[in-house]
């Protein structure tokens, strides 16, 4: 389903070139599970971005579904992520201001499902990670775990077909980051391709598949 | 993303920051309140100016002797012009679309009745003046269709002038000496009040004829001539231009018709009005200032909710209209609210001071409100434009 071939990215430093991503060829299919782990500027993040098409490739080619989406303008890529790709960050990326049940709906209300509809759906995820009681509350409200639950049911509002976790357990105690495991994983058995970001090698060596990267480059696949 | 859910994640944004919010608005509702309080003030003035002006009728044309050569009053008695006489209203009264005549003559003259007297403006009259003017005889009638040049002593009293001479008394009937001679009272004028100044109910009203003797004047000071309100002013115009001609033998008449002096008149007053409300626009532009510092602010406070959007989906358009909706929203309850404001200082003016007239037409306010949304709009679009052009990456990583 994700194809890359001999993708590489670089950024402009000043005046030099700073390779990210070097000659990267990986390819992952529906319901797989992997994980990405590699020390800190390794490019873990920059893969997980071009995965979910925030940036693009210096070079190289990303086919998802078969199609080349590193032709898309702005406004095709930012209609594939809404169709096709669910976000999950670190710090949950949470809008205050908006209660629990409000931000799952944000990404059906960008892409204009009908209010019905969402209704609906918003019921059902509030249901499915355990959120009903907090359906009405703000994040501050919420404890760190109920935070990134409602971060994964906003997630898969649009039932994407690929789920990227930057580091979802990095800012949670040890109890609940296995929870919050878990529950994405869960996501793998409905084909949902779970990509995941993580320092951790005990989190990490739960996937059935694994990638190590170190300056830019996967050294070691498993 | 559709139109309310557009409005409602707007208003919860208006809503999270509501004392930054309150007084955004509060910069534009000041604005508001300051166009719509002077305009309204200024339109008030307009309309009490006119209605000055054209309590009389609007389609009145008034000849006066002597040829105006620069702006200002008349040569009148000090040319070298042929007065006007009264044929020379006669024969304005056969022309076709005029309707009614009225010959005037003014003066000062002491009256005399019951044993009291005064000194007042004594006017001479025909017999049409009433329809000439929308002017109403209260009781009794005004001056009989008589030989012009051969009237009777009879007199028509203003409102006041029946008050102070006769109070408590029916004066129809009675005499009144003016200037020596004896007229007989036949009616009293309805009260008009003062009209610029001038007290037409301190006024006694006696055939044209008899006031030139009076106050010896070889011809009248002023005709009126009133028109069918559908004739074409011009052709009126110029029917009465070559009808004296032909008597007078050249051009030494000055016409003014009251509807092209109400036309400029009403001109002048429109810059008035215009020019105090773009004084009050100065403090909406300030108004405007002001959203556009706290939308940079928002978006320089919000980057990371930004990059969440584009994330899950947006694109740049609804960024933009997302901002841009915050904006005029502000914009538009600033508004709102100054509108409520102004209209109300303004009503509550006119009850302190009864003498001040105050209108705010539906107009003034749908613009008043148009210009605040628009502020909004253009004050928006920059940091809505920068918030679209993030780059997602960036944006989410700030925090």
């Amino acid at each position: 389903m994700i194809q890359f071939e001999n993708v590489s990215r670089s950024f402009l430093v000043g005046d030099q070139k700073v390779a990210a991503l070097r000659d990267i060829n990986l390819s992952i299919a529906a319901g797989d599970y992997v994980s990405i782990m590699g020390p800190s500027g390794s490019g873990k993040s920059t893969l997980l971005n071009l995965i979910g098409l925030l940036d693009r490739p210096t070079s190289g080619t990303y086919r998802l579904d078969g199609g080349d989406v590193t032709a898309l303008n702005d406004e095709q890529q930012a209609r594939v992520r809404s169709q096709k790709i669910g976000f999950v960050f670190q710090s949950f990326h949470l809008v205050p201001r908006l209660t629990a049940a409000m931000n799952i709906e944000l990404p059906l209300i960008l892409a204009g499902i009908p209010p019905a509809e969402r209704k609906r759906r918003v019921a059902e995820l509030l249901e499915n990670y355990g959120l009903n009681d907090r359906a009405d509350h703000r994040p501050d409200q919420l404890s760190g775990g109920q935070r990134q639950r409602v971060a994964i049911a906003r997630a898969t509002s649009m039932r994407p077909a690929v789920l990227l976790a930057d580091e979802p357990t990095g800012n949670l105690d040890q109890t609940t980051g296995r929870e919050v495991i878990k529950l994405l994983e869960a996501l793998t058995e409905q084909h949902v391709a779970l990509i995941l970001v993580t320092h951790d090698p005990a989190i990490g060596g739960r996937a059935k598949r694994q990638l190590q990267m170190v300056d830019g480059q996967i050294i070691s696949q498993t | 993303m559709l139109l309310p859910d557009l409005i409602r994640l707007t208003t919860s944004s208006v809503l999270a920051y509501r004392m930054r919010s309150f007084l955004t608005g509060l910069g534009i509702a000041i604005g508001i309140t300051a166009v719509i309080l002077l305009t309204s003030i200024g339109e008030g003035l307009h309309q009490f100016v006119l209605s000055e002006f054209s309590q009389f009728g609007t389609h009145i044309i008034n000849i006066q002797p002597g040829k105006a050569q620069t702006q200002g009053g008349s040569v009148g008695i000090f040319g070298s012009s042929k007065p006007l006489s009264i044929e020379d209203a006669l024969a304005l009264r056969r022309l076709p679309n005029v309707e009614y005549v009225n010959t005037g003559v003014q003066g000062n003259a002491e009256v005399k009745a019951n044993g009291k007297s005064r000194r007042i403006t004594v006017y001479g009259a025909g017999h049409d003046f009433t329809k000439t003017f929308t002017f109403k005889v209260q009781t009794g009638s005004f001056l009989p269709a008589d030989d012009p040049n051969q009237a009777r002593a009879l007199v028509v009293l203003g409102a006041k002038v029946r008050q102070e001479l006769f109070a408590g008394e029916n004066p129809l009937g009675q005499y009144l000496r003016v200037g020596g001679q004896r007229y007989r009272i036949i009616g009293v004028m309805e009260a008009k009040g003062q009209i610029l100044g001038f007290d037409m109910d301190d006024t006694v009203f006696i055939p044209a004829a008899r006031a030139l003797e009076l106050f010896n004047r070889p011809g009248l000071m002023e005709v009126h001539v009133s028109y069918n309100a559908r004739a074409d002013l011009q052709q009126v115009l110029s029917a009465i231009t070559a009808r004296l001609k032909e008597r007078h033998g050249r051009d030494d008449f000055t016409l003014i018709s009251q509807e092209k002096s109400l036309d400029v008149l009403g001109s002048v007053l429109d810059v008035i009005t215009f020019a105090v409300g773009a004084l009050g626009a100065i403090s909406l532009l300030v108004g405007g200032v002001g959203i556009l510092t706290i939308m940079t602010m928002a978006v320089t406070e919000r980057t990371a909710e930004i990059g969440l959007l584009r994330a899950l989906g947006a694109r740049e358009r609804q960024v933009l209209m997302l901002f841009l909706g915050e904006a005029m929203l502000l914009s538009a309850l600033g508004g709102l609210a100054g509108l409520a404001l102004g209209i109300g200082i303004g009503e509550a003016l006119h009850e302190l001071f009864p003498a001040l007239p105050v209108y705010t037409p539906w107009l003034f306010a749908a613009l008043a409100e148009c210009s605040a949304v628009s502020i909004g709009l253009v004050a928006g679009v920059m940091p809505a434009r920068r918030a679209a052009r993030l780059d997602p990456v960036e944006a989410l990583r700030s925090e």
